[in-house]
């Protein structure tokens, strides 16, 4: 005989690695309830770390106070408290951390740190049905192929300078472009590039299963200095050449571990050209295609909440006096019980 | 030429076996890539086409053996050489005793410090890049990704993968081989050279993401 659960557990995941802010509940079946983002938008230039640790602490009551009323629960229905313990920010971390530590003890209930990365994994997985994929994470902070391997996610390819979405942001910024809220950086310059016409030619830098972006981005920001060539062509060549190098490291994993799924995440999985370009790879291989919505692909509190489901639901907990934050916390460290 | 046999479909280039000439010859031939733009897929297929001989051609002057090269097809970016019967380095690893595998290691050190002595970046060492014939022999293939140079830059990050290719394929004993690939290195150039190469590994690390050593600064 089946009968509905009498208590549902709830779980609340706090993001707070870079400039977002964000509080997500999620029930344990993996049932998002609420998503509630605060981005922090820098006047000018990147993201100073103090003064968006300064936004968080502002939002955060906001953000929480948003949140349980949007999922229609009370805190006293939480189960556990889950928190981005890494890698980010430190300031930024070190925000939603006091945060999540605060309601756990206030409610005591059990605290469970996640990795960031791997909350973009898991979410990634939850909302497009992947179940063993070729992940490649692109976003500003981050640029990442990887795939589960004999007990945990194995980085198969990374930057070895800035991330991509950082490449991006930075030729936009030295363009003088501007970005707003629903248009962030990278979507100005797929807008430009999308009337870029002629291609020109930049580094093209893949060594080995890896990738680096600096060198490129002193060219085009060269290139751009001296005034010889439209924007939109430099964004049209920027584009091309940085997404066939993260196209073709993922097309090398995808080989390399013969799976059948590639999931594409973080912020700039929501570039349609991007998209394009793994969509091929993915088919030429036979590989399904996953490409995660825009508010989960993003930073976001939901992915921190369900992720926390499956470790604490595993035997992970985090107790409170080893829940500092970890800076620099690598993906292949982490263990995930949760994967068979 | 004999009907040619695919033993290899990798992401970058198919690899054939065929007979050319009574001899057994691979053919690499790179595949055009949909995903990118036909000018650059171009571009880069040629580049690489061109280069990876050339490459191939000079690590044999510093004294690494490579396949021959028999013909360059630039069209059809098609490069015909030397079939090298053997076995993978990748599979010798993890098969072989202790000490065989930090001879192959020392060797392999060996062989990397010659190409970088002589100007040339492999690019993609791993290995399965490596094969070891019936004499003993180890061979570098695939230089594809490969470029000319003698910057510390240049020569840490080949290294840098070296070390990163041993750890995730062959993680159980990845430290003791890349100390002999080390120890097999300092053979070759001098003291101060690999030192700096060595620096220049540890500051790559440290340069990469989320690495916990680069908390600790120097206190000088």
């Amino acid at each position: 005989m089946k009968h509905k659960k009498a208590v549902e557990s709830y779980s609340l995941g706090i993001e707070s690695t870079a400039d977002d802010f964000s509080v997500g509940i999620s029930t344990f079946d993996g049932e998002i309830l609420t998503n509630v983002i605060s981005a922090y938008m820098p006047p000018e230039g990147g993201i100073h770390p103090r003064e968006a640790a300064r936004h968080h602490a502002e939002a955060a009551g906001k953000v929480l106070e948003k949140a349980f009323r949007k999922a229609g629960i009370r805190p006293q229905n939480l189960s556990i408290i889950a928190f981005s313990q890494g890698p980010g920010l430190g300031p930024c971390l070190r925000t939603g951390a006091t945060v999540a530590r605060a309601i756990a003890s206030y409610l005591d209930i059990p605290l469970v740190g996640v990795n960031h990365c791997i909350a973009h994994f898991e979410i990634g997985k939850l909302k497009t049905d992947a179940e063993d994929p070729v992940t490649l994470y692109v976003s500003g902070g981050n640029t990442i192929v990887s795939a589960f391997d004999s007990g945990c996610y194995r980085v198969f390819g990374e930057t070895l300078d800035i991330a991509l979405g950082n490449c991006l942001d930075v030729f936009a910024r030295e363009a003088g472009l501007r970005q707003r809220v629903g248009e962030p950086f990278g979507a100005v310059v797929e807008r430009l590039a999308a009337k870029g016409k002629r291609l020109i030619s930049l580094p093209y830098a893949v060594k080995g299963m890896d990738l680096s972006f600096s060198g490129l981005l002193t060219a085009a920001t060269n290139l751009l200095k001296k005034g010889e060539y439209r924007l939109e062509d430099l964004c049209y060549s920027l584009q091309e050449t940085v997404f066939s190098m993260v196209t073709e490291v993922t097309e090398r994993a995808l080989a390399h571990t013969e799976k059948k799924e590639v999931l594409l995440t973080g912020g700039v999985a929501a570039n349609k050209r991007l998209q394009s370009m793994i969509k091929s790879v993915a088919e030429e291989h036979d590989a399904q295609f996953c490409v995660v919505p825009s508010k989960f692909a993003i930073d976001n509190g939901a992915m921190i909440a369900w992720t926390g489901v499956l470790a604490y639901t595993h035997g992970v907990a985090t107790p409170i006096e080893k829940s500092f934050v970890k800076l620099r916390w690598r993906l292949e460290e982490v263990e995930v019980p949760w994967i068979k | 030429m004999s009907q040619p046999l695919l033993i290899k479909k990798g992401a970058e280039a198919s690899l054939y076996l065929a007979g050319w000439h009574d001899r057994k010859v691979v053919m690499k031939k790179r595949l055009p890539k949909k995903y990118r733009l036909q000018e650059l897929d171009k571009q880069i297929k040629t580049y690489r086409t061109i280069h990876e001989p050339q490459l191939m051609h000079e690590a044999k002057r510093a004294g690494v053996p490579t396949p021959t090269i028999f013909l360059v097809d630039v069209k059809n970016a098609t490069i015909v050489m030397e079939f090298i019967g053997g076995k993978q380095v990748k599979t010798l690893l993890s098969t072989v005793s202790e000490g065989e595998r930090r001879r192959l290691c020392l060797k392999i050190g060996e062989l990397i410090g010659r190409i970088h002595k002589y100007g040339i970046i492999h690019g993609d060492l791993t290995t399965s890049n490596m094969i070891q014939d019936s004499e003993g022999k180890i061979f570098f293939v695939d230089f594809g990704l490969g470029e000319k140079g003698k910057e510390v830059e240049a020569r840490g990050v080949d290294l840098h993968l070296m070390k990163r290719a041993l750890q995730s394929t062959h993680f159980q004993f990845a430290e003791e081989c890349f100390n002999a690939v080390i120890e097999g290195y300092s053979q070759v150039l001098d003291a101060e050279t690999v030192k700096n190469v060595l620096d220049k590994i540890k500051e790559i690390e440290r340069r990469g993401r989320y690495i916990a050593e680069r908390k600790v600064k120097k206190n000088d």
